[in-house]
């Protein structure tokens, strides 16, 4: 298996600390703590407000969740199918099995046009990919000109949401970055700038527009790929995307396989649940789509790059692979008790949050400390499951994959099937699992162990060596009390309570 | 009526109090309970940590003790979720990975009939004025798996309006996590503790006294957070609440 990189700078997996160690020191921080707090808690009303609305919510989830399903029970049909549509109006397809395939290609086809630079939309396949690294290795700039992504890029950051991938910075910052880095990429910020939201927008107009101008080839993913005519979708709020899908002369789009969807009447259903549950805006400002080239009309070169990457290996995956249902819209990031405190960064990958916890151990496989912590990166709350608009049961493939961590067990990877191994680190863990399992086994043994701390109990510490420091740190113990509730019973009630029960003495079987 | 009390391994070590209410809570409404005394533990840790093998001995046996009851009652939205909504995907699994229909055959049974607390209340008695008497402020945090996965909805919230002297103080971001989540607390204690410190600042901001739930494992994270931020305020038990009464006050 060829490995696969996940390209920004840093978030390659080898070497990136778990997340508990990543999120300690995000907690601590009280300036992403308070950012991070108000931009979630306010987008979560409004998509609260956004989906209240709509009365047949429940439907659409389901549709979408079926369409999706469908659709990838078939993939391999209309993938096929995909193809011979974009092929026929035009475009050119080119199929990539991992990160390195997708840039090696995209890069050859940059090359192509002469040209060393490009403009991108905001892309998560090209995050995915480290796209901009690899093109920059090959003396190609790639400039982002998503609001959010120029940010992230001016500031030589890291990406921490799907959707807002400068959530992390507030205005001040923000102006901060636009006044000291601006002037390095093209033209600089305006003399005098605010932090007033206005001043800032125009600042990344100016800033961008003569990339738009300028540009020849044009980077993208797309939301949504359209089997039966090969049209592409891209659905946004600024108009970045529109410049980079219409302007160029060459239009490249690396696209993940799971974005097919059969028909166009299909979109019916996502373009009602996206914007909603993304930016909670009924419709979002600006929908594009394309189907290949059309004459004296937009780009006259059009490419698809069609991204596996780990996709067909958790396709494999019966509980895993409803994580490819995933329309991105990043509800579940924005709902996210873990995430609001931990950030995007902690989740070390482009995808960070709940689906990040179930997609990146998933794509890039549990080999790596950070991926081997990620499914243990949730409370099992359950508010993820319950804002998805494709129903993606977060919860339940974060505990299939915790299993996958702890016990090993059969998987896919790179398209091979393997038995993958218990992680390390898990063994303290297992023992006391194993333990408390013969406990629990045995009655008497339990009310045993329940004895031994009701008669010690006030020996017992306030605070705890060790893992139990874990506890202890910022919790007190609750005090033992003196009986256990069983002795409590059988003093006053009697009996041993079963009908047809087995006895106390019973072992489990 | 005869049920079974399902207390819960954590409640039965460590909150006898919360059994004792029930017994007393469910004897004054009439309903004979029962606690089998082999009952040990339902298997959420093992099965949520990852170890769902390890978790299947202790499903079965939950269901050998409790299969030939009328109905299993447990003060518990956690372990109630356990049972209603995860022994079903349990046996699921098992027929996924070719061993057949016995674990699924085995567990159905208890599936159906259990019930947490509130539920069986308010759906299966029909009461929400329990007769309890309780003169204190209240604010109620909705535990997640009561809230999310068994659907409890505004029961609990009925019962305790209906409680002579309780005061009910809405709690602000009320469906929020405490940052419990049974080893999450452990594996993720610096996440936890920032939930578990929100949780407890949005519960002082109401002014109440008391911060109830129908959960102890969240209320012991919660209460351990409240006592060592030495905050005043005081975890209560759903069931301790309803118990109450003018001649035999909780707590």
């Amino acid at each position: 298996m060829s490995g696969t990189f996940v390209g920004m700078p840093g978030f390659h997996p080898h070497g990136l600390p778990a997340f508990p160690e990543a999120a300690r020191e995000a907690v601590r921080d009280t300036t992403l703590r308070g950012n991070l707090r108000h931009a979630t808690h306010t987008i979560r009303a409004k998509r609260a407000r956004a989906v209240a609305e709509v009365a047949d919510w429940a439907e659409l989830r389901e549709a979408g969740k079926r369409i999706k399903d469908h659709t990838l029970r078939h993939l391999d049909h209309y993938l096929v199918r995909l193809e011979e549509s974009v092929t026929a109006a035009g475009g050119t397809v080119h199929w990539a099995a991992d990160a390195e395939e997708a840039n090696r290609i995209v890069t050859r086809l940059v090359k192509e046009t002469g040209e060393s630079e490009v403009v991108k939309v905001k892309s998560m396949a090209t995050q995915e990919t480290g796209l901009n690294e690899a093109l920059e290795a090959e003396g190609i700039r790639a400039y982002e000109t998503d609001l959010a992504e120029l940010i992230v890029q001016l500031g030589k950051d890291r990406p921490s949401h799907i959707l807002v991938p400068a959530i992390h910075r507030n205005r001040g910052e923000i102006r901060d970055v636009f006044r000291t880095e601006m002037g390095a990429w093209g033209r600089p910020a305006p003399e005098g700038l605010t932090d007033t939201p206005a001043e800032l927008a125009e600042a990344a107009r100016l800033h961008l527009r003569e990339k738009f101008l300028r540009a020849k080839v044009g980077v993208s993913g797309a939301n949504f790929m359209i089997a039966e005519t090969g049209t592409l979708v891209v659905v946004e709020s600024e108009g970045n995307g529109r410049m980079c899908l219409t302007l160029p002369e060459t239009l490249i789009s690396v696209v993940g396989i799971e974005k097919t969807v059969p028909t166009w009447r299909d979109l019916e259903v996502f373009l009602q649940t996206l914007p909603r549950s993304s930016t909670a805006e009924r419709m979002n400002p600006y929908t594009s789509t394309w189907t290949g080239t059309t004459d004296g009309d937009g780009p006259r070169v059009f490419h698809l790059v069609l991204l596996d990457n780990g996709r067909t290996d958790t396709l494999a995956d019966e509980v895993g692979r409803q994580a490819l249902r995933c329309i991105r819209c990043s509800a579940c990031l924005n709902v996210c008790p873990v995430y609001e405190r931990a950030g995007g960064h902690a989740y070390g990958s482009v995808y960070p949050g709940p689906i990040g916890a179930i997609l990146s151990p998933q794509l890039r496989g549990t080999g790596s400390e950070i991926d081997a912590s990620l499914p243990y990166a949730s409370s099992l709350c359950g508010a993820c499951y319950e804002v998805c608009p494709v129903a993606i049961d977060i919860p339940e493939v974060l505990v299939h994959l915790r299993e996958r961590v702890v016990q090993g067990g059969p998987a896919v990877r790179g398209g091979n099937k393997v038995v993958l191994k218990p992680a390390k680190g898990h063994a303290a863990e297992r023992a006391a699992m194993r333990a408390a399992r013969w406990a629990f086994g045995r009655p008497g043994a339990l009310r045993t162990g329940q004895r031994l701390a009701s008669r010690t109990r006030r020996l017992h510490p306030r605070t705890l060596p060790g893992p139990g420091r874990a506890w202890t740190g910022s919790r007190d113990l609750p005090p033992v009390p003196a009986e256990p509730f069983r002795d409590w019973w059988q003093r006053t009630q009697g009996g041993d309570g079963g009908i047809g029960g087995i006895g106390g003495k019973g072992a489990v079987k | 009526m005869r049920v079974a009390l399902f207390l819960t391994c954590v409640n039965d070590t460590l909150y006898p109090d919360t059994g004792r209410a029930v017994v007393k809570l469910l004897t004054r409404l009439g309903v004979e309970v029962d606690f089998p005394l082999a009952q040990t533990c339902c298997g959420q840790a093992h099965y949520n940590t990852g170890y769902r093998h390890g978790a299947e001995p202790l499903a079965r046996h939950f269901s050998d003790v409790f299969r030939d009851y009328e109905a299993i009652v447990t003060p518990s939205g956690s372990c109630g979720a356990m049972v209603r909504e995860l022994y079903p995907r349990m046996g699921e699994r098992a027929r996924a990975e070719g061993r057949g229909d016995t674990l699924a055959a085995a567990l159905a049974p208890v599936v159906p009939k259990t019930y947490e607390l509130t539920e069986f209340l308010v759906d299966v008695l029909g009461v929400t004025d329990v007769g309890a008497s309780y003169p204190h402020t209240v604010t109620y945090h909705p535990t997640c798996h009561g809230l999310r996965a068994l659907g409890l909805g505004d029961r609990p919230l009925r019962l305790l309006r209906a409680v002579e002297g309780l005061e009910l103080v809405e709690l602000p971001g009320a469906e929020e996590c405490c940052g419990f989540g049974g080893t999450f607390a452990l594996k993720n204690a610096d996440v936890s503790a920032a939930m578990g410190a929100d949780k407890v600042r949005n519960a002082e901001s109401t002014g109440a006294e008391v911060l109830c739930a129908a959960d102890n494992s969240c209320l012991m994270h919660i209460g351990g957070t409240m006592t060592r931020l030495r905050t005043g305020m005081r975890p209560v038990h759903i069931a301790e609440i309803l118990a109450s009464t003018e001649e035999e006050p909780a707590r």
